[in-house]
């Protein structure tokens, strides 16, 4: 198969497919349409199972039902589905179960609008359901990354048990860009055997049971550490991150997702304009990559944060960096895109004038 | 060589194909490419227009601010886009459907009267076909021999009935533009 032209939506829901995902739940919410509409088409011919819900709470339910059975299984939302999900979230983390669950994020708070925005970026890498949990978020800034980071996310999931989050915008969404389905990157992993999966009795001498419930203080304790143990190997494991021209950089512009083509941009305008910046660009939003600042952040005269929101990600800047250097930081909200002209501009003061 | 287009016009114009069909082109050609779509609560008869970037680098900001090329196929998309041309580059403008001059004098005007055309090849549904086919003379973006492989791909099966009169509209847009240079 050569390159094909495809919406992010649609490679996103291939790459789910490709990687073995056989069951997929959701609710229709703009701009994330195109996956679940792909879904029922693709998911017949392979066997699989589409069900549109009855809304984004049974859906994440069905996800908890089918993970819980150890089977591959999806669902996507933009931003007001997943804070319906948010209770099944937490179950699901609590429970264990490996799933991954798509945002593909829009202007808000509220029903907000359908432009693209990076609004949730707080309730998905710091949590917005309850409990001590963590979910392991990536966020694209291509579509072939979020074909490759779909696949990805299937095999994290099961190796860590956790729900895995991919985190895209409207924009990602809705654009096309050619996908190399045949050269996706994989990290090599043995995943373990899904010896916990309800899936009857049969000869085994114990039952499986997915439960998220223990009563006893101690018991759930123990429960919370054999959690947080998982996630100190995720810290240790799955950070990613792409840093760019960062060697000689004064100025480093931090931006995930669609913000971070812009900047890249911004960057190379800057360059050429005799500035010497540099761009961070976490894809795994947690764990939060936090070497590139300890390696950058004595030689910079300060980091520029870029978000399409009022500043969500700038915190997990500040704490990497330590408060050691100035974090700026310039956002526009609502589906707006900050401007390049405003970035450039932001740039020279923190470099310190013209030159 | 990076190029940002703009394909402005009603719904229903076929504006998000065309710049479907040069996305496509540019990416057979081994470019680097992207097509972003306008997408809200629209409806039919509302105005539609995509960002096409066809680049020999990485593909930046899918959103086009400044763009080497813009194609409007009615008169909303000439006030809306008029302005988003940079200095030195080409504005395509319907002028069966536009009734204002554009008012910009530091780039390059293309007028296509890229309705009547199609009515005289006796289909109305090509005048996008007719448009591009101008574009792609005067920008030269990909070959046209590139966009004539693209088009069974963009409008798939059941529209094999369509490709002769496709090949026809753009060839007539090409026809136009060769015949302006000429003259000027």
């Amino acid at each position: 198969m050569a390159k094909v032209l495809m919406k992010g939506n649609e490679a996103m829901a291939e790459a789910a497919i490709q990687a073995g995902c056989r069951y997929y739940f959701g609710y229709p919410i703009t701009p994330q349409n195109e996956v679940t509409e792909y879904m029922s088409k693709r998911m017949p011919e392979v066997g699989g199972v589409f069900l549109q819900a009855e809304s984004e709470v049974s859906a994440i339910n069905m996800v908890y039902g089918a993970g819980g059975a150890g089977a591959r299984v999806m669902t996507s939302t933009s931003g007001p589905g997943l804070s319906l999900m948010q209770e099944g979230i937490s179950y699901l983390a609590g429970a264990q179960i490996p799933c991954v669950i798509v945002n593909i994020m829009r202007g808000g708070p509220g029903l907000g609008n359908i432009q693209g925005a990076q609004s949730d970026y707080f309730q998905s890498v710091k949590g917005g359901g309850h409990g001590d949990y963590k979910l392991i978020v990536l966020a694209p800034s291509t579509i072939q990354e979020m074909a490759d980071l779909v696949q990805e996310a299937f095999d994290i999931a099961d190796d860590y048990r956790n729900p895995v989050v991919i985190l895209g915008d409207g924009m990602l969404g809705q654009m096309m860009e050619p996908v190399d389905f045949d050269n996706v990157k994989k990290t090599r992993r043995n995943l373990p055997e899904k010896t916990w999966a309800t899936t009857g009795r049969g000869n085994r001498e114990h039952r499986n049971v997915i439960n998220s419930l223990y009563i006893d203080p101690p018991v759930l304790e123990k429960h919370n550490y054999v959690l947080f143990e998982k996630y100190k190997r995720a810290e240790q494991n799955e950070v990613r991150y792409e840093m760019v021209n960062c060697d000689d950089a004064e100025v480093i512009l931090v931006a995930y997702g669609t913000m971070a083509r812009v900047a890249k941009n911004v960057m190379n305008i800057a360059r050429r304009e005799g500035y010497k910046v540099g761009l961070i660009r976490p894809i795994s939003l947690w764990p939060f990559p936090k070497e590139p600042f300890k390696k950058t952040v004595d030689q910079v005269k300060g980091y520029l944060v870029v978000e399409m929101s009022m500043g969500q990600m700038v915190e997990d800047v500040q704490l990497a960096t330590e408060c050691k250097k100035p974090v700026h930081f310039y956002g526009r909200p609502a589906g707006m895109i900050p401007e390049p002209s405003v970035m450039l501009e932001k740039i020279k003061q923190i470099a310190g004038g013209a030159r | 060589m990076e190029e940002r287009i703009i394909f402005a016009g009603f719904g229903g114009q076929g504006v998000l194909t065309m710049g479907l069909i040069i996305t496509y082109a540019g990416m057979l050609e081994g470019k680097n490419v992207s097509w972003t779509p306008s997408y809200g609560p629209e409806m039919r008869g509302g105005t539609a227009n995509c960002n096409v970037t066809v680049s020999d680098d990485e593909v930046g900001s899918p959103v086009i601010i400044e763009a080497t090329s813009v194609v409007v196929m009615n008169r909303p998309s000439l006030d809306k886009y008029e302005s988003y041309v940079v200095p030195g580059g080409k504005l395509f403008v319907n002028t069966s459907l536009v009734d204002r001059k554009p008012q910009r004098k530091d780039i390059e005007v293309y007028e296509v009267p890229a309705n009547e055309i199609a009515s005289e090849l006796g289909n109305l549904k090509v005048a996008n076909m007719v448009m591009l086919g101008a574009f792609v003379e005067a920008t030269k973006v990909v070959k046209m021999e590139t966009v004539l492989k693209a088009l069974p791909e963009v409008f798939g099966k059941g529209k094999e009935h369509m490709m002769a009169i496709n090949e026809k509209a753009l060839e007539k847009g090409a026809e136009l533009i060769r015949n302006m240079v000429s003259t000027k």
